[in-house]
């Protein structure tokens, strides 16, 4: 039975670490807002050069010759790029993304494909090396100074792979931010790009443009772009999806404080009750013995 | 009234211009350009290295890394991964970077084999133009 001293000590605990734990989901909401906030900055830059990059294909496709990275060939080895973050304390987050990236592979495996693997995020870095996978890169110390550089730094080496032949295939796997509550594990085809999406609002006007240099080089110049693209919207997705199962995880795990102290309390004050009731039983008593004794 | 050029320099950290100008320059893929308002259409890359744009008699520079760049009706859109006014270029940073990269070609020049070669040599042109232009050296 524990005394009632040693209850109260361990409501204190709680209320701390209740304080910690709603502390880290202001944190984490004020980080969520910063990466939103450059996700909305980020999606002009996004969406006009990925405007542009479909008007260039549709101009150089007509002309038949296509750049390396735009070409299927037959898949024997698949690059896969998994993200994750660097730190945990956020729910499910990494549980599931390495969950599905581990079936993923085992599913391709089973397909007798080779694979090579390349991961964001040191969560990602330690579950793959406990179980004995060869990692091609890591880059880890990204989340929380996420620059568009990274992105290209990232895409260069999967653009690096495909073109030297060293895979087939490259894909992408990451936490889409769906909404506060919501992370959706999202799997992309990379590499080879196959066809270019646009928004088809208007009618490509036929526009007489100067090209330098020719239009079909220009675009091999451009292409690594749109990868880059695709990597830093992932990147900053995963980073969003972080940040908000960081809160949600953060939140409950508030939640269950004020929970636990509730319930604790309660049990002290039952605690402290039936002291006071074994004190009075006593006093009774005592006062019982003295009146037979006059 | 004059014929102006509308300057839009979009990246993906957001919009850093959005102005009406007189006149653009800057650094093409395959050599410098200029844009005047009646330019015809066009297409280029952009290497990195700078642009520059002159509004009510005065020029102001930016520091561009690569990109894209399209001329339309009197609009200048440019698509860069990064870039930077002249007055907000953080030269101690840019000198730190050259450094870095000097070191990392010098090194990879002895025969170390992990070290990207054209990861540097970008990071050194960066870092040079960077100071060049901070410095009010434009580069030619």
């Amino acid at each position: 039975m524990p005394t009632l001293r040693d209850i109260r000590k361990k409501i204190k605990a709680i209320q701390g670490t209740k304080k910690i734990t709603s502390a880290m989901k202001m944190v984490a909401a004020a980080k969520l807002r910063k990466v939103q906030d450059s996700m909305l900055r980020y999606r002009p830059y996004a969406t006009k050069m990925q405007q542009v990059l479909a008007d260039l294909a549709g101009a150089v496709e007509t002309r038949g010759d296509l750049p390396a990275i735009l070409l299927r060939r037959p898949v024997k080895t698949v690059g896969i790029l998994v993200i994750t973050s660097d730190k945990g304390l956020c729910g499910a987050f990494n549980t599931n993304i390495l969950r599905a990236a581990h079936r993923e592979i085992n599913r391709l495996k089973g397909e007798g494909l080779n694979i090579v693997l390349s991961v964001v995020g040191r969560k990602a870095r330690d579950y793959f090396k406990r179980r004995d996978f060869a990692l091609k890169d890591i880059w880890t110390g990204i989340s929380g100074k996420l620059q568009y550089t990274h992105a290209q730094m990232i895409a260069q080496e999967m653009i690096n792979a495909y073109v030297s032949e060293a895979v087939d295939e490259v894909i992408i796997i990451f936490n889409e931010f769906k909404s506060v509550i919501a992370q959706r594990v999202v799997i992309n085809r990379l590499l080879p790009i196959g066809r270019i999406d646009s928004t088809p609002a208007e009618q490509p006007a036929f526009i007489p443009f100067t090209y330098e240099p020719r239009a079909p080089e220009l675009f091999v110049i451009l292409l690594p772009i749109y990868i880059e693209i695709q990597v830093y919207r992932a990147l900053l997705e995963s980073q969003a999806a972080e940040e908000a199962a960081r809160m949600t995880a953060m939140d409950n795990a508030t939640k269950n404080c004020e929970e636990l102290i509730r319930k604790t309390t309660l049990i002290a004050n039952k605690v402290r009750q039936a002291s006071i009731t074994k004190e009075l039983m006593d006093i009774v008593g005592g006062v019982e013995a003295l009146k037979q004794s006059e | 009234m004059e014929k102006k050029l509308k300057l839009e320099v979009i990246t993906p950290y957001g919009e850093l211009i959005n102005e009406e100008v007189d006149e653009v320059h800057t650094t093409g893929a395959e050599g410098d350009f200029g844009v005047f308002p009646g330019h015809c259409a066009f297409m280029t890359a952009l290497r990195i290295g700078s642009l520059s744009y002159k509004k009510d008699g005065q020029t102001q520079y930016v520091f561009i890394n690569r990109g894209y760049c399209e001329v339309l009706n009197d609009r200048v859109l440019v698509l860069v991964g990064s870039a930077e006014r002249v007055e907000e270029i953080d030269v101690e940073r840019a000198k730190a970077a050259l450094a870095r990269a000097e070191e990392r070609l010098r090194r990879a020049a002895a025969g170390e084999v992990d070290i990207d070669h054209a990861r540097a040599q970008a990071a050194l042109e960066r870092a040079t133009i960077r100071i060049q232009l901070a410095t009010k050296l434009i580069p030619r």
